[in-house]
């Protein structure tokens, strides 16, 4: 019962902190937003050179075996520092194909997975009983989509991922029209239809389901990283931004925001990890819904209490105010994850 | 990370477990703040003493089992699980008791502690003034120098189970001359039914004596009753605000507990159309779920030898705010019944709303989690 990180994890959130630091990622995370992929490339490959994709991908792929918590630990610092790219779908990706190959369904991840672990390949991935988008399909190497195999799927199914039954999983040949995000860095567009088969039957949605798990808690890890890094800028601003003659940080109703701010952060950081741990839908899905309310609200205290300056786009602030909302409806709106914690 | 519990709590949790499952009261025991509840949860106590159950975290030789931090939130787990009485004996087991290992002498330890831990002597603090709520520093009421030991005089307020208790502890002006208010106060021991003592018990919400105010009148207290040095009361007390704010006044196990009982509410009552209210049970299971696995990451940090510190005012601020939110859904779906005193999610409602005024009010916790945690500038504007 030790719900603390090793010494191996410590170091590992803090080199890749400070290689991140060194990186430049708010004008990487612009650069991205603007169509020009290579700084975020550049940074990409760093990311795997320090080893995160390889935390979805087992040994015998060339991964470093299945980590979900030392993955909950990397998408903290990548959510702190806004790197840009389907982070969160590119290990989803590996995770369908990881599981895919436990069950018997070896031939894709056997092609795929060790260019995804190695970062030589940027995936990304529509679940069609999630939503019909794909995040950064334009900047991926790989488009994956699952849809169910039966037509007669529910759309209300939409609103959350409830994959049951049969699944087809393809490589998507392309994409529609890329749809400007609320979070700029995050393009979206639906898949084309067709393109290659490359599983299908229930086995396929068991792994989706799988994947979607992950990605829930990569996007909850993320989320707790943004909303740190909000906090972070948030309160440097309030203790050298001054009105009235003293730091507006001086003030109870600012601190008390803040104070609240800390808390919800605090206490989803538990749920994260334990979440990591057991791997547990329930689990999973409070993890989920507490990180990213906790990282939306941390988003509306920064907007607030930057004032009229945090209202802009020019300060680097906006490239995390933006991606709290998003993060926290994507892989598992609220109200669906509320559902999965009593199901 | 590990969520494993050790050999020794799984061994603890077992044991607790069976022997719970035989004794625990079939029937709820009254409200403690009655006078027949007080009696009914006093024996009760000398029910799970005479088992070594009363204080399982304290020492083998005052009454305990020596049990470790992860020990005692398991088996706080299968208490509360259990469906067992509330502790009557609270403040003194966790916040007397602590004060007294830490800064106690051997004798205070050997005379006090056991008849605590059996619930022959049941503790009140006495802290709080009419004019000294959270701002402790203020207090006035005062202690002064005798023959061998100190005359108490003055009013305290808001006394937590005064009304039915045999002594309680607190801390006086020793030295009302100094300039900074901190320093002066002395942190004593008590007894309730001493010369020159008046008890008047005060109603809470709901008109049961929850607490009340105690009228002293050059009341003796002997040397021996003095904790630490005269003058230290502020440091001494400290340390004792922390572990009530932190996680030994509201362990895990209770709220896990009533998170279950909220849940199973809902499934065997609620309208499965009303999402709204859903989410709100929802966030109750989250919420007790998040409150666990919080402490157990202080517990690992404490393993460590860290200091809880500041982090209890974290802990304050959302199990206080938590335990409304929890009872304020279990009320709205009783529905009707909602508003009837008698069950015991009413008592646990009245009893949730004073979490947050008490321990330190939280607008108090926030200021320290902003000035301590977060390094915000001083001050109350």
């Amino acid at each position: 019962m030790r719900l603390q990180p090793t010494a191996e994890q410590r170091q590992f959130a803090r080199s890749l902190d400070a290689m991140l630091t060194a990186c430049d990622t708010p004008s990487a995370a612009r650069a991205w937003a603007a169509g020009d992929r290579a700084p975020g490339r550049a940074i990409w490959s760093r990311v795997a050179g320090a080893g995160v994709f390889a935390l979805a991908v087992p040994e015998r792929y060339e991964g470093a075996g299945t980590l979900p918590v030392e993955l909950a630990v990397a998408f903290v610092e990548l959510g702190r520092h806004a790197v840009p790219g389907p982070l969160v779908e590119t290990v989803a990706a590996a995770a369908l194909l990881t599981r895919l190959a436990e069950t018997g369904d070896a031939a894709a991840a056997k092609r795929l997975l060790p260019r995804l672990a190695s970062g030589e390949d940027m995936a990304t991935l529509a679940v069609t009983a999630v939503g019909p988008y794909a995040v950064d399909p334009d900047a991926a190497d790989l488009l994956l989509v699952a849809d169910p195999a039966r037509r007669d799927a529910p759309a209300r199914a939409r609103r959350g991922p409830a994959p049951s039954g049969d699944a087809v999983l393809r490589a998507a040949p392309g994409h529609g029209p890329l749809r400007v995000s609320n979070d700029p860095v995050r393009g979206r567009a639906r898949p084309a239809p067709g393109g290659e088969v490359l599983a299908e039957g229930p086995q396929v949605a068991g792994a989706v389901a799988h994947a979607v798990g992950i990605a829930a808690l990569a996007t909850a890890a993320q989320s707790l990283g943004v909303g740190l890094a909000l906090l972070d800028r948030t309160v440097a601003y309030v203790r050298q931004r001054t009105q009235f003659g003293v730091p507006v940080g001086s003030f109870q109703a600012v601190k008390h925001r803040l104070a609240d701010t800390l808390l919800a952060l605090e206490f989803a950081r538990p749920l994260l990890y334990g979440a990591a741990l057991t791997g547990a839908r329930a689990d999973i899905a409070a993890a989920k819904v507490t990180a990213g309310e906790a990282a939306y609200a941390a988003a509306r205290t920064a907007l607030q209490l930057h004032g009229a300056v945090g209202y802009t786009e020019e300060l680097d602030l906006s490239l995390w105010l933006r991606k709290a909302r998003p993060l926290r409806d994507a892989w598992g709106t609220p109200s669906w994850c509320r559902a999965q914690v009593l199901a | 990370m590990d969520l494993d519990p050790s050999p020794a709590a799984e061994a603890l949790r077992a044991k607790a477990r069976a022997w719970l499952a035989e004794h625990v009261p079939a029937a709820p025991l009254p409200s403690l703040e009655t006078a027949e509840g007080f009696a009914a949860h006093r024996a009760w106590e000398a029910r799970l003493a005479a088992d070594r159950w009363s204080v399982v975290s304290w020492p083998e030789r005052y009454g305990g089992r020596g049990a470790d931090l992860e020990q005692w939130l398991v088996f706080e787990e299968e208490y509360w699980a259990a469906g067992a009485p509330g502790r009557v004996s609270q403040n003194g087991i966790s916040l007397l008791a602590p004060t007294l290992f830490e800064h106690g002498t051997q004798e205070q330890r050997a005379r006090t502690l056991p008849p605590m831990a059996r619930g022959e002597v049941v503790w009140a603090q006495a802290w709080s003034e009419p004019e000294a709520g959270s701002d402790l520093a203020s207090l006035t009421s005062r202690a002064v120098r005798t023959d061998g030991g100190w005359l108490l005089r003055g009013q305290k307020a808001w006394s937590s189970r005064a009304a039915f208790a045999d002594r309680a502890f607190g801390i006086f002006r020793s030295d009302p001359v100094t300039r900074r208010p901190h320093h002066g106060l002395t942190y004593l021991m008590f007894d309730l039914r001493a010369p020159g003592v008046t008890v008047r018990p005060v109603a809470r919400l709901d008109g049961r004596p929850a607490f009340a105010e105690l009228f002293l009148d050059d009341v003796f207290v002997p040397d021996e009753d003095v904790i630490g040095e005269p003058g230290q009361g502020w440091r001494i007390a400290m340390s004792t605000t922390g572990d009530e704010r932190g996680l030994t006044l509201r362990s895990p196990g209770r709220f896990l507990a009533s998170a279950d009982r909220l849940v199973r509410l809902w499934r065997a009552t609620a309208d499965p159309g009303d999402t709204a209210l859903r989410d709100r049970v929802a966030d109750a299971a989250i919420g007790a779920r998040a409150y666990q696995l919080f402490t157990w990451a202080g517990a690992a940090r404490l393993a460590e030898g860290s200091a809880a510190g500041a982090e209890s005012s974290l802990n304050k601020v959302f199990w206080s705010e938590y335990d409304i939110a929890l009872h304020e859904t279990a009320l709205e779906l009783l529905g009707a019944d909602g508003e009837s005193a008698d069950t015991e999610w009413a008592e646990g409602y009245v009893f949730a709303l004073a979490g947050t005024v008490y321990a330190g009010t939280n607008e108090i916790q926030r200021d320290i989690i902003a000035e301590r945690l977060l390094g915000l500038p001083k001050g109350r504007l």
